[in-house]
């Protein structure tokens, strides 16, 4: 089957708006109809959700959690991103447009980016509207930060708590339907399989956590909304239970699951502790809007310092390199997130990290300068004595308490260091995942009638996101994308009425879901599921982490499915199926994140080229001013590839979306 | 460190449920609380029992699904934080650590540390928000100038994560910081004025048929919230609600 992408003609700047004119409609009557499940209920589903069940169609939530708002969006820090142009800075829609195909390295669909760039400005409204309480100015008018990547100030926050407050009031919108019955939520839901009926997506399998019950759910169409598969690496930013599991029974089911390697690898995270860590913690990306990041010039110094003989405030500012000003002065701190990532990470493999664990990953990020800098203007402002040192200390740190309160007490609490006093230790971890289940103009799967959105799916970001872009997404896609392009396919269905569940299709997806519940339950192995995700984590973090080359590559894959092998053998679930069992959910989730792994390995060893977030040692660039930077083959690689489900992984057939540039020059992602 | 742990186990709503005695050893004091739960159940399934059951999720002391009534504190003794965020360097070597859940008849027990909280869900239903429907057409974000003092205010009162550990710790188990924390939010911020009045009402309502207690203005909840959501809010909560009395 050939891809289909469905992007409209004519202009990229009239495309969304002339498609939304001419597309069919379902009238008010008709919605009542009609039934759509969604699952995962965060800012993509948790939108999405609610605007369906405002249309009037009759919404099936599904989330794993005890409540939607539980959803992982609520982790999300930093802001979201639009383009209003309130700073005067020079924004607007091209530029968001053009800073998100560039941030993602030319492996975006220039289309969905365009109107993704375009509804950005209606985000905000709607969430202003809703009583989201975005940061303001003494004016009364709402207040912009700068993130990485970019040259204006577009940011939106709610302190270091915009994920929270997005989610929230995506939760309130949906509360409010569910109170009018419009939405039925299933709280402690876990999808199962999606039930495929005469080859259109119409329900899925779902257990019930609580219970253990098998449940059948029929609708007209599916959304999947599950989020990313970052913990397919064990550690990293996402929940305890995000899991892949949603997006890859749909791929074994038929949905093409697209550029699995690009994952989003974080610079400032705080780093790995020791062996029964369970989860890592992000230090929000703007704090690099006043933090300094920096390594000791000599390796001597940063051998002391991991030797705990020497604290980071007594190395001498003339002996501090701040590599990412060096490397990079137009950005500085402000790089994307991939190329801060690898600049870590080139320092610490060369002997310069200062981290206290085994391998000394981690450098700093010093807030010393922004203190002095916010003291010294409030002192001005104030009349104050500006050389009176411990006075302009106590004024700055009131300022970047102000602005990161919250972010320096989690750190003090994980690291048990103060972060007002010395700098914070951050080192890369995985964050989010770029790559998702193939979609097109639609956010339509390759199975006609589920559709694909938020993290999810793999639209918007190409190969890199840049900060501050996935809420803006998650958002885009809920309120204002589907609710639109789902209709076309919807009004098909007004004749159709309620589907029903007494049908072989129901009767054998439901069979499958049993037999690997039994399986589970009656393994009787030795070995625990953390056990296997652990080790699955430890081949993806070594071999398809932040640089990769095609021997690694190779054993990553034979590995995975060793492990794989040996997991259904020797998996071990304690318990019941009938009551609550956290370990069996697990099982679940790790057999998926075990085929996935090993499609990932082999998107990447596929790609033989260095873009965004996946970086190629063998597709570096050798000399000139941009040596050792990411080197990208836009003549063979500027495509979507989107893996096929044949059986197992190494069998996935790829299908190329070949990647047109019409509004956007092809170059050189330069940060210099 | 080598800890002993009273954890409780019930397996279901309808089970009695007790204190089970738990040996750990090996703990580390960088270990979040957590961790060390995962340790012991790794422990547990190796020796071929079932593992505590209890909530988490997020892991960075936002999400609001962990819980735990630890040595008779939510959330454990820091302050501040949520039990995910709680780290075994707030306890000693040797210590004795009572684990129990949240308790009060509106959060009924799930299993062994999970209890229900959908009750809050049903209060916010009931008023937790402002009607306005996704259309893209709402006006112009900054058409609305909010003082900056009501948007901060509304913004420490959104704070609120809905973990439930004012109403653990509330000897009444009021669920009025909770409740008063979302009122607020709205109540501060113009765009929740034009149903001010249907909302505190109904969302009392609802609190009041969930079997939650009254406020006796002990002030436990505030010093336990892991957010520090001020008992101002259950003021404010009251004055709203008498103004949508008279």
């Amino acid at each position: 089957m050939a891809l289909d992408s469905k992007v409209p003609k004519g202009p990229i700047k009239d495309k969304w708006t002339d498609y939304k004119n001419h597309i069919d409609l379902v009238n008010p009557a008709n919605k009542r109809n009609i039934d759509i499940i969604v699952v995962g209920t965060g800012l993509a589903g948790g939108s999405a959700a609610a605007t369906l069940a405002e249309l009037g169609y009759n919404v099936k939530a599904f989330a794993y959690q005890d409540s939607p708002r539980r959803a992982h969006s609520i982790a999300a820090q930093g802001g979201i991103n639009a383009a209003k142009n309130y700073q005067g800075d020079g924004d607007s829609t091209y530029r968001l447009f053009y800073d998100t195909v560039k941030g993602g390295d030319y492996r975006a669909r220039e289309a969905n980016v365009y109107r993704l760039a375009e509804v950005s400005a209606n985000i905000i409204d709607q969430c202003v509207a809703q009583g989201v309480p975005f940061a303001r100015d003494y004016g009364g008018l709402l207040d912009n930060r700068s993130f990485g990547g970019v040259l204006v100030s577009r940011t939106f926050y709610a302190k270091g708590q915009t994920g929270q407050q997005l989610l929230l009031g995506a939760y309130s919108a949906m509360n409010r339907q569910i109170a009018r019955g419009k939405i039925q939520m299933f709280n402690r839901h876990e999808m199962m399989d999606v039930v495929i009926v005469d080859g259109k997506a119409r329900g899925i399998i779902a257990r019930n956590l609580v219970t253990g019950e098998i449940e059948r759910h029929s609708a007209h169409a599916v959304v999947i909304g599950s989020g990313g598969y970052g913990n397919v690496f064990f550690l990293s930013t996402n929940a305890m239970g995000s899991n892949v599991s949603a997006g890859w029974k749909i791929h074994k089911k038929g949905a093409h699951f697209a550029n699995p390697c690009y994952t989003q690898i974080h610079p400032t995270c705080i780093p790995v502790h020791g062996e029964n860590q369970s989860k890592l913690t992000l230090m929000s990306e703007s704090l690099r809007n006043d933090g300094r990041i920096w390594v000791p010039k000599k390796k001597e110094d940063a051998e002391a310092i991991r030797a705990h003989k020497l604290k980071a405030t007594d190395i001498a500012e003339e002996d501090r390199d701040y590599y990412l000003e060096r490397r990079y002065p137009a950005f500085g701190n402000l790089v994307p997130r991939d190329v801060a990532s690898r600049a870590a990470k080139e320092r610490a493999d060369a002997g310069y990290g200062v981290g206290h664990n085994e391998t000394g990953e981690a450098v700093f990020l010093d807030f010393a300068f922004a203190i002095e800098r916010y003291g010294k203007e409030q002192a001005l402002i104030k009349g104050l004595d500006q050389n009176n040192k411990a006075l302009i200390t106590d004024l700055g740190k009131k300022v970047v308490e102000a602005k990161y309160g919250n972010l320096f007490q989690m750190y003090e609490k994980i690291v048990d260091e103060n972060p007002y006093e010395t700098p914070m230790m951050i080192y890369p971890a995985v964050h989010y995942t770029m790559g998702g289940v193939w979609v097109d103009y639609n956010l339509m799967t390759t199975i006609p009638g589920c559709y694909c959105i938020g993290e999810a799916n793999f639209s918007d970001h190409g190969a890199n996101r840049l900060g501050a872009s996935a809420l803006m997404q998650g958002l885009a896609d809920g309120y204002f994308v589907l609710p639109y392009t789902i209709g076309d396919y919807l009004s098909n269905d007004i004749r159709t009425g309620t589907i029903p569940t007494d049908t072989p299709e129901f009767d054998q997806a439901e069979k499958e879901v049993r037999e690997k519940v039994d399986f589970f339950i009656n393994n009787n192995g030795t070995k625990s599921v953390d056990h296997f995700h652990k080790r699955l984590g430890k081949i993806m973090w070594n071999k398809v982490g932040m640089a990769r080359n095609e021997k690694g590559l190779k054993e990553a894959m034979t590995e995975i499915k060793a492990l794989r092998e040996e997991f259904w053998k020797d998996v071990k679930v304690p318990g019941t199926a009938d009551t609550y069992n956290e370990e069996l959910a697990k099982a679940g989730r790790v057999a998926d994140f075990l085929e996935l792994g090993e499609l990932f390995a082999k998107d990447a060893l596929e790609r033989n080229e260095s873009c965004g977030g996946h970086f190629r040692e063998e597709s570096a660039e050798e000399d000139g001013p941009q040596k050792g930077e990411a080197k990208r083959d836009d003549e063979n690689f500027a495509y979507v590839a989107a893996w096929e489900y044949k059986g197992e992984p190494a069998k996935a057939v790829l299908h190329k979306e070949e990647l047109e540039f019409k509004d956007i020059e092809l170059k050189q992602r330069s940060y210099k | 460190m080598k800890l002993t742990l009273k954890i409780w186990r019930q397996n279901g709503a309808n089970d009695k449920g007790g204190l089970v005695d738990y040996k750990l050893d090996g703990v580390s004091p960088d270990m979040s609380f957590l961790e060390m739960l995962d340790m012991l159940n790794e422990q547990i399934i190796n020796e071929g029992g079932e593992p505590v059951a209890f909530d988490h999720d997020c892991r960075e002391g936002i999400c609001g699904m962990c819980s735990l009534y630890i040595n008779g504190e939510a959330h454990g003794p820091d302050r501040g934080v949520t039990t995910c965020q709680l780290h075994m360097r707030m306890f000693k070597d040797g210590d004795t650590i009572f684990i129990e859940p949240f308790r009060a008849s509106a959060f009924p027990v799930i299993k062994d540390l999970i209890v229900d909280r959908t009750s809050f869900d049903r209060i916010q239903h009931a008023g937790g928000f402002i009607s306005v429907n996704t259309s893209g057409n709402t006006q112009d974000a900054n058409s609305l100038p909010i003082s900056k003092h009501a948007a901060d205010e509304a913004m420490d009162a959104a704070t609120c994560i809905g973990c439930g550990a004012c109403v653990a710790t509330c000897k009444n188990s009021s669920a009025m910081l909770f409740v008063g924390a979302k009122v607020s939010q709205y109540a501060l911020l113009p765009q929740g004025q034009v149903e001010a009045t249907d909302r505190v009402k109904n969302m009392v309502a609802q609190m009041d048929l969930e079997g939650f207690g009254n406020c006796t203005n002990t002030g436990a909840c505030e010093v336990e919230c892991p957010k520090g959501i001020s008992l101002d809010n259950i003021a404010r909560m009251n004055r709203e609600l008498m103004k949508a009395s008279v």
